[in-house]
């Protein structure tokens, strides 16, 4: 960008009628058109090879769990008899019988309940993750941006919240009322905005004194209007760091509560029940029936670091 | 100091109160009483039933003597599902070995991902450092419900070198794989945070001070580095104690090590609240308590911290 300012400059001794232009051309802001941030982290993001990869992953888990289903030959909960009597030695992974994971400790298929599992642990994540980005940003945004003895008193409660050990709460909520999918989300939201909510606190509050924000209280600008459209945009960048981060954390959440055998209930599974049902089948001789939601498990769980990490990298404004 | 501890004790008790309040108004609003069942009582026994643990009296008197209870005589209550056990006695009897190989797991995990993160660090750029690297970003991935059964299907199946569970008394063969299945993924993100910390700290200013003066680098590390390096890691320290605090469930139902976590998910099969109550609002009291020692570590440590 210098390089070629230098050069219009040079050119402008020379030939004024030009420059007249390009001086036109800057001031619409035409000649230089500026690389905004996302550009720039979409580049950055893309250069970093582990993140892309780790992406590519992940997509192809995603794409797994809706398109696996159509090549399905047995629901989640259809119990081969057949092959029931004899799973060790009959219930392997293979092709032609239709079960392409194999069977579970039950008769049932393996293949259709990995995916099952997968797209539990996959929208559990996400979820949590949206939860903690409507929650958490307002929250903080609203707290850091108006101060004082409300922003005092927001982030106390905060505090007391904050040290609960909050997997027990959540166990909590599910024992009491439902083991349902709907009683998993609203634990986990209940949980998930916490951190995110002083994260964006701290970055309001070096917001909030900056010269955009004072241009706009001049002209009038309500604080509600201020904080969505003002402060919330520039928060984003950092926003979404924290909330590809928090995906995986609410997977592990989701999956450590069902492996208790605490989380949704049959026929419905999740990763951490059929890793805590294989963990206990291994014995007998069937590996297969830990291997797969483990590796299913484990790519997810490290592509999502991988992306977050790469995000952060190319997003983080500190780091640059 | 002493100002700043007063006032973060200020903080931690209306934290318990709140948790304790919490988790009472959880049991109170949840459908069904412990005592509902398939075939319904009849009503003089229930009385009687729900005389015997206060049901009977008004809400604000039971959540009263309920804290009451906790904080003069640290009575939790009966258990509703054992009549001649009370949660006390659930506590007392699986406490001690999750404490056990809980510790042991935290101070394995500080330990080993300070050691490893500063030796990354140190080797900033080699093969170690590298390997280090790569093998923690993993291994963050390996929370102790991965690594339990893999640890059991290596080490007992395969190997058959160690026990895959029970307790025996704290034998360390029983204890090796709960601690490592534990710590893992601590290992891995404490070494993470004291590798980038110590290698920004040895970029400072007094570094290059120091190293100018002529000190050997293992008293610019250990005595000029070390100290700001692991403020980070400290403040880390709560989150990785709440962490301990809730894998050591899984570790006592995986590997049936007679701990405390057992009851507690055969109480939350059972609907036994009482015994929920207990563990969760224990297990709160120690996080706030540990958060407290931490924060006036923080504050021993680090003396650009306001009190």
């Amino acid at each position: 960008m210098l390089g070629s300012i230098r050069r219009y400059g040079t050119e402008m001794v020379h030939r004024t009628e030009q420059s007249e232009r390009i001086i036109e051309a800057l001031v619409e802001g035409e000649a230089i058109r500026g690389r905004s941030l996302w550009e720039d982290a979409r580049r950055r993001f893309f250069r970093n090879n582990a993140a892309v990869g780790a992406l590519i992953c992940l997509g192809l888990v995603m794409l797994f769990t809706i398109v696996g289903p159509l090549f399905s030959q047995w629901s989640i909960e259809e119990i081969d008899w057949a092959r029931m009597g004899n799973i060790a030695g009959e219930g392997h992974p293979s092709v032609e019988s239709g079960h392409y994971f194999g069977l579970d400790g039950l008769g049932r298929d393996l293949y259709a309940r990995t995916i099952q599992a997968t797209r539990t642990s996959l929208i559990v994540g996400v979820i949590g993750a949206f939860v903690a980005v409507v929650i958490g940003t307002l929250y903080g945004a609203f707290a850091g941006f108006v101060g004082g003895w409300v922003d005092n008193i927001m982030m106390r409660t905060v505090d007391v919240l904050i040290s609960i050990p909050y997997m027990f709460i959540i166990i909590l909520l599910m024992v009491m009322f439902e083991r349902s999918f709907f009683m998993l989300f609203v634990g986990i939201g209940i949980v998930s905005w916490l951190d995110m909510s002083r994260i964006v606190r701290g970055q309001t509050l070096s917001l909030k004194n900056r010269e955009f924000v004072e241009a706009a209280t001049t002209a009038g600008v309500g604080r509600f209007t201020i904080i969505l459209r003002h402060i919330v945009p520039n928060l984003l960048g950092i926003v979404v760091v924290y909330a590809t981060l928090l995906v995986p954390l609410m997977i592990l959440v989701e999956s450590f509560i069902s492996f208790l055998g605490l989380g949704v209930q049959e026929p419905n599974t999740s990763l951490g029940a059929l890793i805590s049902e294989g963990a206990g089948t291994v014995i007998y001789g069937t590996p297969w029936q830990i291997a797969c939601p483990i590796f299913f498990f484990l790519v997810t769980i490290i592509s999502l670091f991988f992306v977050g990490d790469g995000l952060r990298d190319a997003l983080d404004p500190k780091d640059r | 100091m002493t100002a700043y501890i007063i006032r973060r004790i200020l903080v931690a008790v209306p934290t318990l109160v709140v948790l304790i309040l919490l988790c009472f108004f959880l049991m109170q609003v949840a459908p069904g009483g412990p005592f509902t069942s398939e075939r319904p009582l009849p009503p003089q026994v229930l009385a009687n039933i729900e005389a015997r643990y206060g049901l009977d009296q008004p809400l604000w008197k039971q959540m009263w003597d309920y804290l009451v209870g906790i904080v003069t005589r640290f009575d939790f209550g009966p258990s509703f599902a054992y009549r001649d056990r009370d949660v006390n006695d659930i506590i007392a009897h699986g406490f001690p070995i999750t404490l056990t190989y809980g510790l042991i797991s935290f101070v394995v995990a500080t330990l080993a991902g300070m050691g490893i993160g500063v030796a990354a660090a140190i080797r900033h750029n080699t093969w170690l450092d590298y390997i280090a690297v790569g093998a923690t970003f993993s291994a963050q991935a390996l929370p102790n419900f991965v690594m339990a059964p893999i640890l059991v299907i290596v080490f007992t199946w395969q190997l058959g070198w160690l026990p895959g569970g029970g307790w025996n008394g704290g034998q360390w063969q029983y204890l090796v794989m709960p601690v490592i299945a534990l710590s893992t993924s601590y290992v891995a993100s404490i070494t993470r945070i004291m590798r980038s910390s110590m290698l920004e700290t040895l970029n400072s200013s007094f570094i290059r001070t120091a190293r100018a003066k002529g000190l050997p680098e293992h008293k610019v590390v250990w005595r000029h580095a070390m100290k700001p390096a692991m403020l980070p890691v400290v403040s880390y320290l709560g989150p990785t104690f709440v962490a301990m605090i809730t894998g050591s469930v899984v570790i006592d139902v995986y590997f049936s090590t007679g701990g405390i976590g057992r009851a507690y998910v055969d109480s939350a099969l059972n609907r036994d609240y009482a015994v929920m109550l207990g563990v969760t609002i224990l297990y709160g009291g120690l996080t706030v308590l540990f958060n407290l020692l931490v924060d006036v570590a923080y504050a021993w440590l680090d003396p650009k911290i306001r009190y």
